[in-house]
């Protein structure tokens, strides 16, 4: 029995047993052929960064199956850092972030609700709106995202930033770099 | 209430008097370029020469109306630098004339309030959207806050380039819309959207080349297809990612019939309500400044003449909304 599981301005996600199926929506806004398009390019482009991301030792989702519009994967049964987390695991984030960044991938959408807890491995899922992109702007606007998640959502965010930056710093050699940006584009007045 | 406001960060040079019911008289002296584009210290000659009888006009409708004004609002930024001090120089004047508070507004957000003003949109997700801005905007924690933008030209500016390098007059927005609807079939053409932003300097250098092989109407249609869809994708995910039942569009680009009913299609798939300002409250205009000050002075806020500076750079979420 296949279960609606979450639906965004993109996708809808559904759960068929153990895995999750991922369908992009046509919008009647958009020209058809330029609607199809998209659909299909995202669609293999995310299949494809995700595997890219595990290669480079960020566990994400296994892809079971992929057609034109249709992203079938692993269904990963963790809980959500957003209710769990901690300075410790807010520093493995950070190593997977930096890995991810060494790889050239931007995640996009680095919220703790897109970053599950299962068997005490840390899964990155939604690659929806990730690209390639190897740019110290592309990357501090990633981790910003990350850091204005943390402010508005939890209490105690200024520790959690300081053990994310330990483990980034770890993990990518370019992180000051990324960091000073983070602060600058944070002074910008720019709202994720 | 009788706020007057000037507008004149770009092209436009105009002067209103609202209160809280309606636009009472709005005058405007507009810059047109001989040709090309806007040439900011020509914009600002103009500006000059024009300020004086336009001010004198609309005060002498006041006292024929019989409307005394209680205080001066001017566009304080963003915009041109030779522009923006043209404008501030004449409201600080008048306010020590008339013995009134003066007060600074930013001019996005005079956009977006005129909308909310003028459609009784309550709070949208705004696309913003002129020759100067492209932005996506949404109130949160008070503050009208960027949620995507440009990463480097705006689309008016992205239009009016492509415009001319086909040899089409300026400005170029009107002209594609029209060719467009004579198009007869769809050339690809390149669409960034990264994460919440959007990129325009690659699509016009792209639609450019297209047109030395493809039909010239078929390019208009393509461009705007595609330079609108990204625009409207990043809207939708503004208005998922911030929770808002509403979008409004507002802007000189807001003009262009095909993005309000893409805007309007988005809308109505999600189940939201999608507003649109008349045309003359859309483009740059005295009246949202005249407006913006009424509900900032109503709210409390005047700016102090020390603080009166003009901000070239000005941010919208430098500004804290009190009245909303």
């Amino acid at each position: 029995m296949a279960m609606e599981i979450g639906r965004g301005a993109e996708a809808i996600l559904t759960r068929d047993g153990d895995v999750v199926r991922k369908w992009r929506l046509p919008k009647s806004y958009r020209l058809k052929e330029l609607d199809e398009r998209l659909r299909a390019e995202r669609t293999v482009m995310e299949a494809r960064i995700m595997a890219e991301a595990r290669r480079a030792g960020v566990p994400t989702p296994i892809i079971r199956d992929l057609s034109r519009f249709e992203l079938v994967m692993e269904y990963i049964d963790g809980k959500k850092l957003r209710d769990i987390i901690t300075p410790e695991l807010s520093e493995r984030v950070g190593e997977l972030v930096g890995r991810l960044h060494r790889a050239g991938i931007v995640h996009g959408d680095l919220t703790t609700s897109n970053m599950l807890l299962k068997d005490n491995r840390i899964y990155l899922i939604d690659f929806g709106l990730a690209y390639h992109d190897q740019s110290i702007e592309a990357q501090g606007v990633d981790v910003h995202v990350y850091f204005q998640t943390l402010r508005s959502t939890h209490d105690d965010a200024d520790i959690l930033i300081e053990s994310f930056m330990r483990g980034y710093r770890r993990a990518y050699k370019r992180a000051d770099a990324v960091l000073a940006r983070v602060e600058e584009i944070r002074s910008r007045g720019r709202y994720l | 209430m009788y706020v007057l406001g000037i507008e004149g960060t770009a092209w436009n040079l105009s002067a209103a008097i609202v209160n809280e019911d309606d636009v009472i008289i709005e005058r405007a002296a507009t810059y047109t370029p001989a040709r090309g584009g806007i040439h900011p210290r020509e914009a600002a000659q103009h500006h000059s020469e024009h300020i004086g009888p336009l001010l004198r006009g609309v005060l002498r409708s006041a006292r024929d109306l019989g409307i005394k004004i209680d205080g001066v609002a001017f566009s304080q930024g963003p915009g041109l630098g030779p522009c923006l001090r043209t404008v501030a120089t004449a409201a600080r004047v008048l306010s020590l004339k008339l013995r009134v508070p003066l007060v600074g507004v930013n001019h996005c957000i005079a956009h977006i309030e005129i909308g909310k003003w003028k459609t009784g949109a309550k709070d949208p997700a705004v696309l913003y959207v002129s020759g100067g801005n492209s932005q996506v905007l949404a109130l949160r924690r008070g503050r009208y806050r960027i949620f995507g933008e440009t990463l480097d030209i705006s689309v008016g500016n992205m239009l009016d380039k492509f415009a001319r390098s086909v040899g089409l007059p300026h400005p170029g927005g009107p002209r594609i819309e029209e060719l467009a609807r004579k198009a007869k079939g769809y050339v690809p053409l390149p669409y960034t959207v990264k994460g919440m932003d959007f990129s325009f300097s690659g699509l016009a250098t792209a639609a450019t080349e297209a047109a030395r092989r493809y039909d010239l109407a078929d390019v208009c249609y393509s461009l705007q297809e595609t330079a609108f869809a990204m625009l409207v994708e990043v809207t939708e995910r503004a208005m998922a990612h911030a929770e808002k039942e509403e979008a409004m569009l507002v802007g000189g680009v807001g003009a262009n019939k095909r993005l309000g009913e893409m805007l309007r299609l988005m809308c109505e798939e999600r189940g939201a309500r999608f507003y649109l300002p008349e045309r003359r409250f859309m483009g740059d205009n005295g009246s949202m400044i005249a407006y913006t000050g009424l509900v900032m002075l109503k709210s409390g806020v005047s700016t102090p003449l020390e603080s009166s500076g003009v901000r070239p750079n000005y941010r919208t979420d430098e500004v804290e909304v009190r009245w909303a």
